[in-house]
């Protein structure tokens, strides 16, 4: 098993955050893992992604620039990586922020509207979560249990107050990637 | 099995960053000094977070030179002490880096390297490869480099590097990039190599002196001779860290057509070029520095000879290239690929160069 994942959106949605919760968890169960943010002057509300590799094996390099697997949370995103994602791989995009057809008819595409769910939820900024739990229950690369064990660990103290409605969020991804498989 | 396990059980996801500064913390770095530039700014906010715990001591300098002049301070006083920076910044700390090897100080210094030169940008380059191995500040001196390529060898390189620097009584430079900076990998965090406590007489140093001779640090010798006389000291300390130093990994040389010579993030590219064209039946092999100075001159110099050829990938326009032609010598072609100014080349262009030489 080898699989590389691309996240991407717009800073401030969690990007990071959703490549660090596939690699943590991944790790936890005994998989090695490379994450990689894209990094340069970024600014609230500009592009961002990361970049993951699971694998069974060591990873060579972490660096890669065709994923198998992309999510995408928003337009900048789409149009960055539609032509990018490996011939066959997995799209999940955020229907709420992002309505374009694409023209790869290789693709699986899944919509979710990520964005739309986590304002229903009560808090935007978890719309990451609901992408994230779409993605694993559609690739199940991971376990969704590996996920929310290592919330706590990922997020900062801090934000400890918010782990009830991001695992929420993420339970709403996998029944909306259930709903869409229907 | 259980043994791969136990290893995973205790592995935690860090960018390179936070390990140089947790490895600093293991090895009892008890200063450090930095000023912000991206992308090492993860490892300075990470000495800022856990210095103060771990019983040292965390300055957020005015500047550059500041940083490494502090740490001059510190290690006079006989402490383990740490700066970091990247490119630019590391041009600013030369002169301090020429005076600690001057009076013989250990100290450790991580450069995260940046494209350069000038202000360059802020994205992975492996250019500052000449300024790290040939002196980089003015006079006759070396400093150790060590060139991690991913996250257990940038702890253990770090922890490694306080050890040289007390022994050899000398700076030493840990080379990284942006690449390595930011990514995070699994790491354990204990040294993963045999070490054994090292124990070092440090009775140089300027450090409870009340009462007892005085002791003299500097780097002036206006008598003649007498900077003559430090130097081939000097010169002295770096033949024995030649002969007992050197660190390099090699795949397959003994059963290849073509060798490739990366360090740092580019070797891990290589690495997978390498995997890739050996399942199609190419031979290909591979060399990479761990230390950059002292070079692995006889690793490569010994792999050599008509029927193989030499490609020495960088992101920069070509440096170790010439150290990898003098260990050469004539024996083999050496051919180079390399991406500068913040690119990061592919394992498509590389392997595109590959085939051009087969």
């Amino acid at each position: 098993m080898y699989k590389e994942i691309i996240c991407s959106g717009f800073g401030g949605q969690g990007i990071m955050v959703m490549g660090k919760l596939i690699a943590n968890a991944a790790m936890k169960e005994n998989k090695e893992v490379t994450w990689m943010p894209s990094y340069g002057a970024e600014v609230r509300g500009g592009t961002a992604h990361s970049k993951i590799i699971v694998s069974d094996k060591p990873v060579a390099s972490g660096l890669f620039y065709e994923p198998q697997d992309c999510i995408v949370m928003n337009r900048p995103s789409f149009i960055k990586f539609e032509h990018v994602i490996k011939k066959n791989g997995l799209m999940i995009i955020n229907s709420s922020l992002v309505s374009d057809k694409t023209d790869r008819d290789d693709l699986k595409i899944v919509r979710i509207p990520a964005t739309e769910k986590a304002k229903e939820l009560g808090n935007i900024k978890v719309a990451n979560m609901v992408a994230l739990g779409a993605y694993q229950r559609i690739t199940n690369l991971v376990k969704l249990e590996s996920i929310i064990a290592i919330l706590k660990d990922v997020f900062p103290p801090y934000r400890h107050i918010m782990l009830d409605i991001n695992k929420q969020a993420l339970h709403e991804g996998v029944k909306l990637a259930d709903e869409y498989k229907s | 099995m259980t043994k791969n396990n136990q290893k995973d059980k205790n592995r935690v996801l860090m960018v390179g960053n936070h390990i140089i500064g947790q490895a600093a913390i293991e090895a009892g770095c008890k200063f450090y000094a930095g000023y912000p530039i991206t992308p090492q700014n993860e490892l300075t906010a990470y000495m800022a977070d856990n210095m103060p715990e771990a019983g040292g001591v965390f300055i957020q300098a005015e500047s550059e030179l500041a940083a490494i002049s502090m740490i001059f301070g510190a290690s006079v006083i006989g402490e383990r002490v740490m700066t970091s920076s990247s490119s630019p910044g590391i041009s600013l700390k030369q002169e301090g880096i020429s005076y600690l090897a001057a009076c013989k100080l250990p100290a450790v210094i991580v450069n995260m390297q940046r494209g350069g030169p000038g202000l360059g940008n802020i994205s992975p380059a492996q250019s500052d490869y000449f300024q790290a191995t040939k002196g980089g500040g003015h006079g006759d001196y070396h400093t150790v480099v060590l060139a991690p390529n991913g996250s257990q060898e940038l702890f253990d390189l770090t922890y490694l590097a306080f050890d040289l620097a007390d022994i050899y009584r000398t700076p030493v430079l840990v080379l990284g990039d942006g690449v390595l900076g930011q990514m995070a990998e699994p790491v354990t965090l204990k040294p993963s190599f045999k070490h054994e406590k090292t124990k070092v007489d440090k009775s140089w140093a300027l450090a409870q002196t009340k009462n007892k001779e005085p002791k003299v640090v500097k780097s002036l010798f206006l008598e003649y001779g007498a900077l003559e006389n430090l130097n081939k000291e000097l010169k002295k300390t770096y033949d024995i860290i030649e002969s007992n130093e050197v660190r390099a990994e090699t795949f397959y040389i003994d059963d290849c057509e073509i060798i490739l010579v990366a360090f740092g993030a580019t070797s891990r590219i290589c690495k997978k070029v390498m995997m890739t064209l050996r399942n199609e039946g190419l031979k290909i092999g591979m060399i990479r520095p761990i230390t950059l100075w002292p070079f692995p001159k006889k690793i490569i110099s010994d792999a050599a000879h008509k029927k193989v050829k030499f490609l020495v990938v960088e992101m920069n326009m070509g440096q170790m290239v010439e150290d990898v032609r003098m260990a050469v010598f004539g024996k083999s072609e050496v051919h180079f690929y390399g991406r500068t100014a913040g690119i990061i080349p592919s394992e498509k262009e590389i392997i595109k160069k590959i085939r051009s030489l087969s």
